[in-house]
């Protein structure tokens, strides 16, 4: 029964998030989010997530505190699982997670110092991945991605990011899985952004099934329409992520399914870079991408 | 001598908060709530395409995006001049999908983020029985490692064992409920959180006999779960913490802007049919709502600018150093008084109305409680208003699925205007959500947001008025300065979403102890 389970410890830190990415996390089907918090969410080993600040039920110094012990005795073997965007103006201040000894704890510094011990550091969310939603012009809170934020401060620590605004949970559980069961992933199992192939493998344009629509030029003139959404600012065709065949909410629905546009949310230039949302993506975006257009 | 109290980080809440408060005997002297993050939608909306808004503004909170789905939605639908031309089948489909969330938000809160502070689940230690849920929940504290159970307050955990057990049971299973409600949600809404299909001018998703069966069946579910689980664990706690409505009364004056549309023909959103009425509440007497008697104070804010003005002619400017201040939360006041919002201003508001539903379950509930309506300005006020309302949406839901008509158009078509404002008036789960646009060029000029949380957890005023979450905490006591249940209770009882906030508190000059405790 609960004999030799080995305990993988994890810690979950917010920064310039919306809990978002915590919400998808609670919609896991298979496994649950139970399974995940209470058994061994793979044989003989379970997830320990020491720290998540909005399942956790500590508060105020006492969960400051964990965070420390759980560097120093689990150093070098903590997956830091981060959710939001690393903010860095005034030095930090715009998001501060905590108070220890008087002093509030600014997220980035409390990001820094917990990445320098830990086995890998997982992006939650395209904010996490690449600063996100946050992190548009003119970007007031100076928010990053955490791959950018390590390499400012010179750490080398891995990082694997699970982009999507917010991800599907089973790209969420998935790679901490993947971690779980076969510890750091080869570079070949990760595309140029950091992100596992797994579930970022292809274009959303390849796997729509609108892409009949596209192929035989049949376009939607507003969204809702029958047709393809190219026209009216598809992303599909510049993004990775495998929603069309995985669906999302127990297999209910999708954004596409339901008449709207791709917002190309998994992409490291999302959301600058692709909108207006329901404008057409321009040609020279789009011929990066090798796609034939109309 | 005083006792300063320092809880940070507040967590099982969305976002980012802080307290300071000042203990002397027992009493709340003085309490302060600080936020810790600021974004800055409000500055990064400036200049987009007016139709991102709705989009953009949806990841202010990833546990309300739709509030904000539907506030940017119904502001872009005034701007662009469609208000009062959604067809029916849109503004049902919109409803379903608000409903869906407003249901998932209420279970997820009592359950995961505030039954924590009432329920003991190291009590399934000692389980001795068949279930399978509570027997893996017991493997899991045999193996020792506790998190994120533990560390905790101890003390005041007041049911027996037995009843403790059920408890953490319901707590798996609302797990599976609250994801069903978000499975009802995507069906309308493409995914969630956030959804693609809400639109200007009514939604993207269509109505077909299959996706009304599949939403009427989880909902039937999820119905008779709120019916025989939650509204009867809710009721357990407020009788076995019947002292808990001695405490956490907030400002006592309730706002609500209302939600769920039943007609679409009134453009003007505070006096549009809704199932839950808009209006304001001082002294338990009811008034019409005017949006023009909102204003922000930023006297104690991160912000620049003029104060004490109208959201529609605000522009957000921050600066960290501004002396004086300690909080990136503004304070939102009506006609300059502190107002409360939430599910229990909504009640309140649809009750004194004279809503036949919302009467009928709220005075049931006080004569099971042999209570008086005026109890309900409490702690367990909130928790009780939360779990009726979600009653109240979920069996008006049964019924508006079935108004859906297959084949029926879903949404009006728009053009984006030159030039225009607007204004969109919901209900988040934890309260009135307002958006203010003005469109210049067929751009974003000025956007802002008044959130639920910036009412609630609002700073001191330019009059020095404390904002209703810190009244509540001023009209609280603690018995362990060592495990202050009472106040992270008050605290999570409005359901706090601080995604869009900062505060950093400083007493200065106050002669106190400190104790800083989780």
């Amino acid at each position: 029964m609960s004999t030799k389970v080995v305990e993988i410890p994890a810690v979950w830190l917010a920064g310039a998030s919306c809990s978002g990415c915590s919400v998808s996390l609670l919609n896991a089907v298979a496994p649950t989010v139970k399974n995940v918090l209470i058994d061994p969410v793979i044989p003989g080993k379970h997830l320990n997530l020491k720290f998540h600040a909005t399942i956790m039920a500590g508060q105020g110094e006492p969960v400051i505190k964990v965070l420390q012990t759980t560097q120093s005795a689990s150093k070098g073997s903590y997956l830091l699982l981060i959710e939001g965007a690393v903010v860095t103006q005034d030095d930090g201040l715009y998001c501060t997670i905590g108070e220890a000894g008087g002093k509030h704890i600014s997220f980035k510094d409390k990001f820094l110092e917990l990445a320098r011990d830990a086995l890998a550091v997982v992006g939650i969310g395209t904010c996490a991945c690449f600063g996100g939603i946050p992190s548009g012009k003119p970007n007031p809170s100076g928010s990053k991605g955490v791959k950018q934020a390590l390499a400012e401060a010179g750490l080398k620590t891995p990082v694997i990011n699970v982009p999507g605004c917010p991800p599907h949970p089973d790209w969420m559980v998935g790679t901490v899985a993947m971690v779980m069961l076969g510890g750091l992933p080869p570079a070949e199992a990760l595309d140029y952004a950091g992100r596992p192939k797994a579930f970022y493998g292809k274009l959303i344009h390849e796997n729509c099934p609108r892409r009949p629509y596209f192929d035989a030029g049949q376009f939607a003139k507003f969204t809702g329409d029958e047709g393809c959404l190219y026209q009216i600012g598809c992303k599909g065709p510049m993004t990775y992520a495998d929603c069309p065949t995985r669906l999302w909410n127990n297999g209910v629905n999708w954004c596409v399914g339901s008449g709207s546009p791709c917002l190309g949310c998994c992409e490291p230039t999302y959301p600058d870079d692709l909108q207006p949302m329901l404008e057409k993506i321009n040609e020279e975006r789009l011929s990066r991408f090798q796609i034939k257009t109309r | 001598m005083a006792q300063k109290i320092v809880i940070d980080p507040i967590t099982r809440i969305e976002g980012h908060l802080g307290i300071e408060v000042l203990v002397d005997g027992g009493k709340v002297k003085e309490a302060k709530c600080s936020g810790t993050l600021f974004r800055g939608f409000e500055i990064f909306l400036k200049s987009r395409d007016p139709r991102d808004a709705q989009f953009i503004t949806q990841r202010v909170c990833g546990v309300c995006p739709i509030a904000h789905a539907m506030a940017s939605t119904l502001n872009l639908d005034s701007a662009f001049g469609v208000s009062d031309k959604i067809p029916d089948n849109g503004r049902v489909i919109r409803n379903l999908i608000l409903g869906s969330n407003h249901l998932q938000s209420h279970i997820l809160h009592f359950y995961h983020l505030a039954a924590l502070d009432y329920v003991d689940v190291t009590a399934v230690a000692d389980y001795n029985g068949n279930d399978p849920t509570l027997n893996s929940v017991k493997d899991f504290i045999s193996r020792g490692a506790l998190e994120p159970f533990v560390p905790r307050y101890e003390g005041d955990y007041r049911f027996d064992k037995k009843t403790n057990q059920e408890l953490v049971r319901h707590y798996v299973m609302a797990l599976e409920m609250r994801k069903l409600a978000h499975e009802m949600l995507a069906i309308w809404g493409g995914k969630m959180p956030c959804v693609a299909s809400i639109c200007p001018g009514g939604t993207t998703e269509h109505p077909t006999i299959d996706k009304i069966t599949g939403f009427l069946w989880r909902l039937n579910k999820i119905r008779e779960f709120i019916d025989t689980i939650y509204i009867p664990d809710v009721i357990a706690v407020a009788k076995v913490y019947s002292d808990h409505f001695q405490l956490g009364a907030g400002s006592g004056n309730f706002l609500a802007y209302g939600c769920f549309d039943l007609e679409t023909q009134n453009p003007d959103y505070t006096k549009r049919k809704r199932y839950l009425v808009q209006g304001t509440v001082e002294n338990f007497t009811l008034k019409s709502l005017d949006a023009s008697k909102i204003a922000e104070s930023i006297k104690h804010s991160w912000f620049e600018g003029p104060d004490a003005i109208h959201p529609s002619k605000e522009d957000t400017v921050p600066n960290r150093k501004k002396t004086g201040a300690y909080s990136w939360l503004k304070s939102p006041r009506y006609e300059g008084k502190v107002y409360e919002v939430g599910p229990l201003s909504r009640m309140i508001v649809s009750y004194l109305a004279g809503v036949e539903p919302v009467k009928k379950i709220v005075d049931a509930t006080l004569s099971e409680l042999k209570a008086d309506v005026k109890v309900l300005n409490s702690l367990l006020g909130r928790h009780a208003a939360r779990a009726l309302e979600a009653k109240l949406i979920a069996d008006a839901m049964a019924n508006w699925v079935l108004e859906l008509k297959p084949g029926e158009p879903v949404c009006a078509h728009y053009q984006v205007p030159d030039e225009s404002e607007g204004m969109g008036l919901t209900e988040a789960a934890r309260g009135a959500v307002g958006h203010w646009i003005k469109i210049k060029d067929k751009k974003i000029e000025r956007y802002q947001l008044v959130v639920p949380t910036t009412w609630n957890a609002s700073p001191r005023d330019e009059k020095g008025q404390p904002g209703p979450m810190e009244q509540a905490l001023q009209n609280s006591t603690v018995k362990d300065v060592n495990n202050p249940f009472e106040l992270v209770r008050v605290v999570r009882s409005f359901d706090p979403c601080l995604a869009c906030a900062i505060h950093i508190v400083n007493f200065k000059g106050r002669k106190v102890s400190e104790i800083r405790i989780g």
